[in-house]
């Protein structure tokens, strides 16, 4: 009981109990595991396949991509929404937005500014540069 | 009523909080901290994935992604990651219940799945590099070598620390002080595998299918 009242050591399991909770544990790592190869063999299908519509593969394999995260930080690391776990999910939180602002940040900007370089006297060499 | 029964009904969220209980474990601390320290460092791949995702189109004339990757390559090296990440995990719970034999199993065959893959990228680099297909040639590949080999850098001193580690548990034992550094190098392990899944879909599966 005095355990619980803790945060949680990030990658830690949520039960100490070593002898009652092992099988499980070990359980969790093989979910962890199938799915995430399940998940993996499906972007590599997503990527390579005709069937789909060529514009939609992009955010197909986005949203593959970020279960795939989702299913590593839950099944290999252990993040949970457990009271116990608030500091490590508020880090990550933080984190994330941090990475979302770099990437998304960058990306506006630049595509912003290479769209305003353009000069209508050379339009050939800057129809390269888009490209 | 009994004192006793009344304690028991007292619901979880009454008990003191974590400040009222006193300092954390140092468990707890070491590895929150290393947390931190694992986030700032997916910030910064996330400062390589932007520049990468800004310049993979400006290839100057040279080889493009779809000419140069190879998927087989791709498949086989995310294939010994993730299955390295599964054994660190099963090393990890052979360290909590402190069988020292399964402890070291598992991270030799961490430590066999996570050579194949740095060889494998290594081989990948010097083919490109022998094509003429190298970080100077445009801005894409420098890009490309530069996100792709931080990550294979940090798989490679991950292998690193993991020789480190097996020795100190054969000096030292399961000790406290050990197994925290042995929870702080299955964290970056963990976190090294999720960077990879961000490269194999950024770099090359979108690089292929464009």
């Amino acid at each position: 009981m005095t355990e619980s009242r803790y945060e949680r050591a990030p990658g830690d399991r949520p039960s100490r109990e070593m002898h009652a909770s092992a099988p499980s544990e070990f359980l969790v790592y093989t979910i962890g595991l199938v799915v995430a190869v399940l998940l993996t063999a499906t972007s590599f299908w997503t990527a390579n396949t005709t069937l789909l519509w060529p514009g939609g593969v992009f955010l197909g394999l986005a949203v593959l991509a970020i279960a795939q995260m989702g299913i590593h930080l839950v099944f290999f690391l252990h993040i949970s929404s457990g009271p116990e776990s608030t500091n490590n999910v508020l880090a990550l939180a933080f984190g994330v937005l941090i990475v979302f602002v770099v990437i998304a940040g960058t990306m506006w900007i630049v595509a912003d500014m290479n769209t305003n370089m353009m000069m209508p006297s050379v339009a050939p060499m800057s129809t390269r540069m888009q490209h | 009523m009994n004192i006793a029964v009344a304690i028991d009904q007292i619901p979880q969220d009454a008990l003191p909080s974590a400040s009222e209980a006193g300092p954390a474990p140092k468990r707890v601390v070491v590895t929150y901290g290393f947390w931190i320290f694992l986030l700032s460092d997916i910030v910064m791949f996330a400062a390589l994935f932007a520049s990468y995702a800004v310049l993979v189109h400006s290839t100057a004339g040279g080889p493009t992604g779809a000419q140069l990757f190879n998927q087989s390559t791709v498949a086989i090296e995310t294939v010994c990651l993730l299955l390295s990440s599964y054994t660190c995990g099963l090393m990890s719970l052979a360290i909590n219940s402190r069988r020292y034999f399964r402890t070291y199993v598992g991270a030799l065959i961490t430590l066999a799945l996570g050579a194949i893959f740095l060889s494998l990228e290594i081989r990948e680099f010097l083919s490109m590099i022998a094509i003429g297909a190298a970080p100077q040639r445009s801005a894409f590949l420098s890009a490309f070598f530069t996100l792709v080999g931080c990550h294979g850098l940090h798989v490679a001193l991950g292998l690193i620390w993991l020789i480190v580690m097996m020795v100190q548990v054969a000096v030292f034992g399961l000790s406290a002080r050990v197994q925290r550094r042995l929870l702080c190098f299955s964290l970056f392990w963990h976190a090294l595998d999720i960077v990879w899944v961000g490269v194999l879909t950024v770099v090359y599966l979108m690089g292929v299918s464009s």
